[in-house]
C-alpha cells in the first residue's frame, strides 16, 4: 500500500503511447472519470454524469443497451459466416452444412441465429419497459417513433436472414411470409383495386409487375430471391437501421438524457 | 388423473375458451375504471402483482412447461430448437409484465400519499458513469455472451431437409414473431391481415406518444394516472400480440386446424368449415331469394354495416358519450383514435362472430379480391 511503488500499469500509463491514446489516464479521481467517458468516441454516447436512478437495471432493465450490443454480436459473427457462404441455390444448403462441420469454431451460425431470436426479444422488452416508464411523453415522442422504425427494421432484418439456410423451413416460411404482399391494395396482382389499374384489356399489376415481384425477384421464391435476400439481410437492411440508430441515440441525449421523475 | 388434467388444458386452450377468459380477465388484471378496480381489489385480482402473485405465476408456467416437456405430443412442439425462443418469451413477457405492474403498484401508493415515485433522487445527487453505469453494462454483457455461447452449444440451429419447392410442409409457418398476423389470416383477408393492419400497427404505435396527452407518469412506473391508455395498449401487446403468437406456435398444426397443447398433430384432423358471408345470410337465408347479381346490391347490407361501425359509429360517440373526449383531444387526434382503435378492436368481434355465427365476410366481392 505504499504510494511510491510503482505498479506496471503505472509505468504503461505514463508512457508516450498510452498517453497519445487515453488522455485522461487511469480514471481513479473524479475528474480523470469524467474524462474518461468525455474523451471516449464509444463512452461519449453517455453523459458523464446520470442521476442516480438512470444506472438501476430495475429501472432500465439494460435491454436497450442489450438489443444494441446484439446487433453487434451479429454484425461480427454475419461478417465470419459471410467468409464460407454462397447464396446460390447451388451452394447456399451445403455451406452451410459446413459451417458447421467444416469451420473451427462451428457455432457462428447458431451464435447469430439465436442472438437474432434474443434481439427481437430484446428490442420487445425494450419497448415495453419504455411504455411501462411513460418515457415516450414529451420531449421524447420523435424518438419512440424512432424506436418502432428500429423494431420493424429487426423484425425485416430477422425474416430476410431466415431465408438464407435455403432449407424447407426456409423457403416456406418466406413463401408464406412474402404471399402477403400479393394482396397488397392496388399494388398486388390479387389485392383489391388492382384489375381497376388496366388499359383496355391489358392488366398493368399482374404476377410478373406487383410488389411481390419485386420483392422476390420472380414469381417464386427462387434464385433470385436468394441473392435478394442475402443483399437485403446483409447490406441494404442493416445500412438503415445503423442510420435510425445514430439518430436513437443521438436524440436521447439530445431529448434531455434517460427519462425521469421531475 | 393427470390425462384429466391434459383434458382438461386442451379444452381450456381452444381460442374460443382461452381468448374469451383472458379478454374477460383482462380489464380486472389492468382496471381502466374504478368500477373494475373496486372488483380486482374486492377479490384479490390485484395481488397478481405482488411477490406471491408473480410466484404463483411462475409456478403455473414452469409446470405447464414441466408437463409439456414429459408429454409424449406437446415434447415434439417443445423441443423445436426455434420454438425455444417462444419459451424465453412467454417467462421473459410474464416477468417483465409483472415486475412493471408491481413497481407500478407500489409507486401508485406511494403518490396517493402524497410521495414521490420510488424512482425519485434529489436532482443534485448525480453519479458518474464510470464506473457506476460502464461495469453495469459490462457484466450484463458478459453474462449475455455466456448465456448466448451455452445456448450455441447445446442447441444447434435448425436446419431441414433442402429447399424444394414442390414439396410444401403442412403446417406451412412464417417466422415465430410474424404468427400473430397469420393467425389473423384466419379471420381476415390477407389484404387486411398482412398488408393493411400491419401497416396500422406501425402508424399506430409510432403515433402513441402524439395521441397521448396525458402528461402524467413521465419517468417512473405508474398505471392509476395513466390506467385507460395503459389497458388498451397492454391489451393489444399482450392479447392481440404476444398471445397470437402463443397460438399460432403451440396450437396450430396440420391444416392451420387447432390443436391442444397436449393433442396429437393428427392430419386428418376434421373440422367442420361451412362458412357463410353476411350477403349470404340476408338474401338466401333472411329473405328467401337467390344472390342479385349486382356486386354492389348483393352486398349492400355489408357496406351499411361497414360505413355504420367505421363512420357512423364515431360521429355518433362524438355526439353522446364521447363528447369531452371530442373536446379534449381535438378533432384530429379523435378520428385517428377512432379509426386504429376501431380497426383493432375488429379483431375480436370478427373472431367472435366467426365462432358463433361461421360468418366468413361481411362484405364479399371475390371479383375484385376486396373481402372484408
Amino acid at each position: 500500500m505504499s504510494d511510491k511503488k510503482k505498479t506496471i500499469l503505472d509505468y504503461l500509463n505514463e508512457s508516450m503511447v498510452w498517453k497519445s491514446i487515453f488522455r485522461s489516464g487511469v480514471p481513479r479521481t473524479r475528474r480523470q472519470r469524467m474524462y474518461a467517458v468525455l474523451g471516449n468516441v464509444f463512452l461519449h454516447l453517455h453523459p458523464a454524469r446520470l442521476p442516480r436512478h438512470a444506472v438501476k437495471v430495475g429501472y432500465t432493465w439494460c435491454m436497450g443497451g442489450l438489443s444494441f450490443f446484439l446487433f453487434v454480436v451479429l454484425t461480427i459473427t454475419g461478417i465470419l459466416l459471410m467468409f464460407y457462404y454462397r447464396p446460390t441455390v447451388e451452394y447456399a444448403f451445403t455451406d452451410i452444412i459446413d459451417l458447421g462441420e467444416q469451420v473451427p469454431l462451428g457455432i457462428m451460425r447458431e451464435i447469430h441465429r439465436w442472438g437474432a431470436h434474443s434481439m427481437v426479444l430484446t428490442t420487445w422488452l425494450h419497448m415495453l419497459r419504455v411504455f411501462m416508464t411513460g418515457s415516450y411523453k414529451p420531449p421524447r415522442e420523435f424518438n419512440w417513433a424512432v424506436g418502432v422504425i428500429l423494431m420493424t427494421l429487426t423484425l425485416l432484418l430477422s425474416f430476410t436472414g431466415y431465408l438464407l439456410p435455403w432449407d424447407q423451413l426456409a423457403i416456406w416460411a418466406v413463401t408464406v411470409g412474402s404471399n402477403m404482399a400479393r394482396a397488397t391494395p392496388f399494388l398486388g396482382h390479387e389485392g383489391p383495386g388492382a384489375s381497376l389499374l388496366a388499359i383496355g384489356d391489358v392488366n398493368l399489376v399482374h404476377s410478373g409487375s406487383d410488389v411481390r415481384f419485386a420483392l422476390l425477384g420472380g414469381r417464386f421464391v427462387g434464385e433470385a430471391t436468394l441473392l435478394r435476400f442475402y443483399v437485403l439481410h446483409c447490406i441494404a437492411v442493416p445500412f438503415i437501421a445503423m442510420i435510425f440508430m445514430a439518430v436513437h441515440f443521438w436524440r436521447i441525449r439530445k431529448d434531455g438524457g434517460i427519462s425521469g421523475p421531475l | 388423473m393427470i390425462d384429466n388434467l391434459k383434458n382438461i388444458i386442451d379444452y381450456l386452450s381452444t381460442p374460443t375458451i382461452s381468448f374469451t377468459i383472458l379478454t374477460v380477465m383482462f380489464p380486472f388484471l389492468f382496471p381502466p375504471t374504478d368500477w373494475f378496480d373496486k372488483i380486482s381489489r374486492k377479490f384479490g385480482i390485484w395481488r397478481v402483482w405482488t411477490n406471491t402473485g408473480g410466484l404463483i405465476l411462475f409456478v403455473l408456467t414452469t409446470a405447464f412447461f414441466y408437463m409439456g416437456f414429459n408429454d409424449d405430443n406437446f415434447s415434439i412442439i417443445l423441443n423445436k430448437p426455434d420454438n425455444f425462443p417462444i419459451i424465453m418469451m412467454i417467462y421473459t413477457m410474464f416477468f417483465f409484465t409483472w415486475y412493471g405492474m408491481k413497481k407500478s403498484y407500489i409507486n401508485d401508493r406511494r403518490i396517493d400519499r402524497g410521495k414521490k415515485p420510488n424512482e425519485y433522487h434529489d436532482p443534485d445527487d448525480k453519479v458518474l458513469v464510470w464506473p457506476d453505469l460502464v461495469y453495469i453494462e459490462f457484466i450484463a454483457l458478459l453474462l449475455f455472451t455466456v448465456f448466448l455461447i451455452v445456448w450455441s452449444i447445446l442447441v444447434a440451429a435448425p436446419l431441414e431437409e433442402p429447399a424444394n419447392p414442390s414439396v410444401t410442409p403442412n403446417p406451412s409457418k412464417a417466422p415465430w414473431y410474424f404468427l400473430g398476423l397469420q393467425e389473423m389470416l384466419v379471420y381476415y383477408d390477407p389484404w387486411l391481415a398482412g398488408v393493411l393492419f400491419p401497416t396500422f400497427i406501425i402508424l399506430g404505435m409510432c403515433a402513441i406518444p402524439y395521441m397521448d396527452i396525458n402528461p402524467k407518469g413521465d419517468g417512473y412506473y405508474s398505471f392509476k394516472e395513466r390506467r385507460v391508455g395503459y389497458s388498451i395498449f397492454m391489451y393489444g401487446w399482450l392479447v392481440l400480440w404476444i398471445y397470437l403468437i402463443v397460438i399460432g406456435t403451440f396450437f396450430r398444426g396440420p391444416n392451420w386446424n387447432f390443436y391442444g397443447p397436449f393433442e396429437w398433430w393428427d392430419p386428418h384432423k376434421l373440422e367442420v368449415l361451412n362458412n357463410v358471408n353476411l350477403s349470404e345470410y340476408f338474401w338466401v337465408i333472411m329473405l328467401n331469394q337467390p344472390l342479385p347479381s349486382n356486386v354492389i346490391l348483393r352486398e349492400s347490407v355489408g357496406f351499411l354495416v361497414t360505413i355504420l361501425y367505421l363512420f357512423v359509429l364515431p360521429v355518433f360517440l362524438a355526439k353522446t358519450y364521447l363528447k369531452n373526449m371530442l373536446k379534449e383531444y381535438g378533432p384530429v387526434r379523435y378520428v385517428f383514435l377512432m379509426l386504429m382503435g376501431l380497426s383493432m378492436l375488429s379483431l375480436p368481434i370478427k373472431m367472435y362472430l366467426r365462432w358463433f355465427f361461421n360468418l366468413k365476410y361481411i362484405v364479399a366481392i371475390p371479383e375484385y379480391f376486396f373481402n372484408i
